[in-house]
């Protein structure tokens, strides 16, 4: 792809400072991600996922700071805003979709105001043709009787109803990058369903860049177009989702996914990763993952992972699980060990 | 966050060193500076006898020709010297606010108790027993809001005058503040720990405990409990400077600890009359260690609550 | 095999009306929330039962039920043969409570943090007046943890080791029945297959049964041998694990599974579910399920359907064969 990415993350360092010492949640990380794709995000609590997404879009919680590298917005540097430029770039040209439906709405105004609000803000419209355009928004999403409901409060809504609202919210300025933080995880599956398929429709018909940030990978492989697998604050790997999912290179990958119960296994025993991630004050010398990796080696313990720029570009590995023609990821682990 | 997964188990003081509360202590110059202030004056009260250098309560040792010496001035008749004056029976004000301080603390300290007592017990069991207990509990507690405590106090003050004889009523005057103080004081506690309680008994380990078939009075002092003390620790602490301050406004009025016995109050009472004749420092200096005493305390008070708190840290 | 729990016509109704005097303002009615309507079902000794259903469907109502943490409305709950809500006899009571254990969601809320991790797990035999010496420590190498981790606090663990705790706590009164409520649904994907991995072997050793109550089908396809699909308070269908995933015969169970996000469906175009779990305190008339049901004819919105038996399956659909 020759064309500018919508967002470009090069080396990113976020950094906690504590009385224990200085935290790195996020850890030189780098990736893309281009107008119309989905980028799914995927790993375990405390990886870092939220910490990146909230980076990106200027959210961080001091004492989090961006320490070093670069966030580009169409090629325009974003990490260096501060105050009001962020908060207009924010709105315009980035969304955020949060996993709590109820508390990224204000309960005390209606969905409507919320939204010509955030349409007069960043859009150079009249009130009446705001007001237009929010109902074309909640349309858009899929609330029935949109007109008669816009002068609805939050709490009137059902929990999928309002995931739809807060996702018209963010698509509303017309933003060219979206930031899902966990979306569904707050939904029941069918809800879910509903809430997936509409993401994947507005991105694709509005050539939204999409980073979705989830746990759950189900939802990466039905929604994303490519997936970045964190682990304790690195990018372990990345790459297009069929790929990353049915043909590991990352070991901690290829145990995720094993580990995983898919429906096609029935009562076998789960193939389980030992252990537990580290935390990030109390991180293994060498590759973060070496403790649980059951392909380990002397260089693992010594040197820090490679970073994807300085190896074969899919797995952060010192020794990436070779590629398997079989495509069932169970299979993919037997055949290594 | 405590670094916990090292293997070495340091010695319980290291730990306790270590643990977030003594680290925030560690960092905040406020809660180190009002502790030290607390501290040495609780320790000033509690050694009163051996520290205060004269008995102002002992009427031989008095002498009404040291009455209104001025601070650090010798008196022009006897060439007494007194730290901080005399008031007009030439009593030392420093020996008087030691002792004086004394009643206050143990007033203070007493009525707390009481009330956290009282008020514990009452939200644990309105929170976790609910339905018509917790209605009329709670109700209770909602009318005695309606009253400002110190006339409640005052109130209570009264009814335990008219039934007490004459000649014990020196003698119960520091009880009955007691009461009165503890009994207008119960209710943020029962709220406070009813709303902690209501939290916590919906908590899976407060069910586990259910399922095993443990009796309510158990769950309740085992397992609630011990679960919602933190709050209690931070309103006890800014209680005490209440209720100091509350006996304070009572014995000025009148109504508190006797002349024979004086509190802080009682010392700015009696100050207070001498005020506008220019012998300032018989108010001034009571009043202002009564002001050191909350202020500390509060400030102290307003640190536990921030670093107890796990959403602050 | 025999039946270990029989569940004959449950039903929990709660109250969730506004304060009586809000309700007298308001000339608001009475809100009455059905949680479980008319459940029965049987679970076999040593085998895993699983319900699944989304938030409503009063999955986790039924399991605190069982373990007599909610008392029924109507119907009732056999384990054994007793009834914990009738029972009279203080022993059977006491006999039945230590047969049937129970694991939580939430392993950060579930253990006292103020408790060792001693105390902990000896609670169950300690409220009995047992000897708990040196239980504690042959529980948590059962468990996968160390002996030294008994004079431990909770908050020393990580979520996967706090859940291993719940299940030694629940082991430590030698119960036949373990009630697992989301027992995983709060922990990492790979934490998760460890504690799945130790729920299976605790079952072989101890001739456990569970009743396992999740919403992630992918677990429950893992985990159980026969499954009951809940919506709304009533259960809609049961079968073998094998024939209800090969064959699903209610319209809520095949949507269900089609919505389930599947971790080989790359890009798959779904066409998602029609409209929202209803209100249970109002809920549709008839079949509970007719208002977003494909198949829905005039007499699924009049007539509630029975539960009928087809093969191995049985399921409360008027049109399903």
């Amino acid at each position: 792809m020759t064309a500018t990415p919508v967002l470009s993350v090069r080396n990113l360092v976020v950094e906690i400072p504590t009385r224990h010492g200085v935290l790195r949640p996020v850890d030189a990380v780098s990736y893309d991600i281009h107008a119309g794709e989905i980028l799914g995000v995927v790993g375990e609590s405390g990886a870092g996922k939220s910490m990146t997404g909230n980076a990106v879009i200027g959210l961080l919680d001091p004492p989090a700071r961006i320490v070093s590298g670069q966030i580009l917005l169409s090629g325009q540097p974003v990490h260096t805003l501060r105050g009001d430029a962020l908060r207009r770039l924010r709105g315009k040209r980035m969304g955020m979709i949060f996993q709590d439906p109820l508390t990224s709405l204000n309960p005390l105004l209606t969905v409507g105001d919320q939204l010509t609000e955030t349409i007069l803000e960043h859009l150079d419209v009249s009130p009446s043709e705001a007001r237009k355009r929010a109902i074309a928004a909640l349309e858009e999403v899929g609330i029935p009787a949109a007109r008669d409901r816009i002068d609805s409060y939050p709490h009137e809504f059902s929990g999928g109803m309002r995931q739809r609202v807060v996702i018209a919210l963010a698509l509303c300025a017309e933003p060219d990058l979206v930031i899902a933080d966990e979306p569904t995880t707050a939904l029941d599956v069918s809800v879910q369903a509903q809430i997936i398929a509409l993401l994947k429709r507005l991105c694709r018909d509005r050539g939204v860049a999409v980073m979705l940030v989830t746990h759950d990978m189900g939802v990466i492989a039905e929604a994303a177009d490519r997936v970045a697998v964190m682990y304790a604050g690195r990018l372990a790997e990345l790459g297009p989702v069929r790929e990353v999912l049915t043909d590991a290179h990352h070991p901690y990958t290829a145990g995720l996914m094993a580990s995983t119960p898919l429906a096609s296994q029935g009562h076998r025993r789960l193939r389980q990763i030992p252990g537990a991630m580290p935390r990030l004050g109390n991180l293994p010398p060498g590759c973060a993952f070496s403790p649980r990796c059951d392909h380990v080696q002397d260089r693992c313990r010594h040197d820090p992972s490679p970073t994807l720029d300085t190896c074969d570009g899919r797995a952060a590995c010192w020794f990436p699980l070779r590629s398997q023609k079989d495509n069932t990821p169970e299979h993919d682990q037997e055949a290594e060990a | 966050m405590a670094d916990t997964s090292s293997d070495i188990r340091p010695t319980r003081l290291r730990r306790a060193w270590n643990s977030d509360i003594a680290w925030s202590f560690r960092h905040a110059p406020v809660a180190m500076v009002s502790t030290l202030v607390v501290v040495v004056l609780i320790l000033g009260a509690v050694l009163a006898p051996l520290v205060a250098p004269h008995d102002p309560f002992n009427p031989a040792t008095l002498n009404l020709m040291n009455g209104f010496t001025p601070p650090g001035v010798a008196n022009q008749f006897t060439g007494d010297f007194f730290v901080l004056g005399t008031d007009d029976q030439g009593r030392d004000v420093f020996s008087t606010i030691l002792y004086g301080m004394r009643i206050s603390l143990f007033v203070g300290f007493s009525a707390v108790l009481l009330a956290m007592v009282l008020g514990v017990t009452l939200g644990l069991l309105a929170g976790y027993a609910g339905g018509w207990t917790e209605t009329i509990i709670m109700r209770i507690a909602d009318v005695q809001l309606t009253f400002p405590a110190i006339l409640v106090a005052m109130l209570i003050f009264g009814i335990a005058k008219g039934i007490t004889p004459p000649e014990y009523r020196d003698q119960m005057a520091i009880w009955v503040l007691i009461l009165a103080i503890g009994l207008s004081d119960w209710v943020q506690f029962a709220r406070v720990v009813r709303g902690a309680t209501l939290v916590e008994k919906n908590k899976e380990y407060v069910q586990a405990a259910r399922l095993i078939g443990r009796t309510p009075f158990a769950i309740m002092l085992r397992h609630i409990l011990p679960n919602v003390l933190n709050p209690v620790l931070v309103i006890a602490t800014i209680s005490l400077a209440l209720a100091i301050i509350a006996e304070a406004t009572l014995s000025f009025l009148g109504v508190g600890a006797p002349p024979t016995k004086p509190s802080l109050g009682t010392l700015i009472r009696i100050g207070q009359e001498f005020m506008f004749s220019g012998e300032w420092w018989i108010l001034f200096f009571p009043a202002a260690t009564l002001l050191a005493l909350a202020l500390s305390i509060n400030l102290l008070g307003d640190w536990l609550r921030d670093a107890l708190n796990p959403r602050l840290r | 095999m025999s039946a270990i729990i029989r569940i004959e016509h449950l039903t929990r109704i709660f109250d969730v009306s506004k304060p009586w005097l809000n309700r007298l303002i308001e000339r608001a009615p009475r809100a009455l929330l059905t949680a479980v309507s008319d459940v029965s079902f049987e679970i076999e000794e040593n085998s895993v039962y699983a319900l699944v259903g989304e938030s409503g469907s009063g999955k986790s109502t039924i399991g605190k039920i069982i373990v007599g943490l909610v008392p029924p409305s109507q119907g009732s709950v056999l384990i054994e043969g007793v009834d914990l809500a009738t029972e009279s006899d203080a022993a059977k009571i006491d006999a039945v409570r230590a047969d049937i254990q129970m694991i939580f969601q939430d392993p950060y809320a579930s253990l006292n943090p103020r408790w060792r991790v001693r105390d902990i797990i000896a609670e169950p035999v300690a409220a009995r007046g047992g000897a708990t010496t040196g239980l504690a420590e042959k529980l948590l190498e059962q468990v996968g943890l160390s002996a030294a981790d008994a004079g431990k606090y909770p908050h020393e663990f990580s979520g996967g080791q706090r859940q291993r705790i719940c299940i030694a706590r629940a082991l430590a009164s030698g119960p036949k029945i373990i009630v697992c409520d989301e027992p995983t649904s709060a922990l990492d994907v790979s934490v998760q297959s460890q504690v799945l991995n130790l729920m299976s072997d605790l079952r072989e050793e101890l001739g456990l049964t569970y009743l396992f109550i999740s919403h992630d089908l992918t677990v429950v396809h893992h985990m159980a041998d026969r499954i009951g699909v809940l919506y709304l308070g009533r259960l809609v269908e049961e079968a073998p694990r094998d024939t209800l995933f090969a064959d699903p015969k209610h319209p809520y169970t095949q949507m269900l599974f089609d919505a389930a996000p599947r971790m080989d469906a790359f890009g798959r175009e779904v066409d998602p579910p029609k409209g929202e779990i209803p209100d249970a305190i109002n809920p549709p008339s008839g079949c509970a399920f007719h208002p977003r049901c494909p198949l829905a004819i005039d007499r699924c919105s009049r007539e509630r359907p029975e539960m009928r038996r087809l093969g191995d399956t049985r399921v409360a659909c008027h049109l399903a064969e």
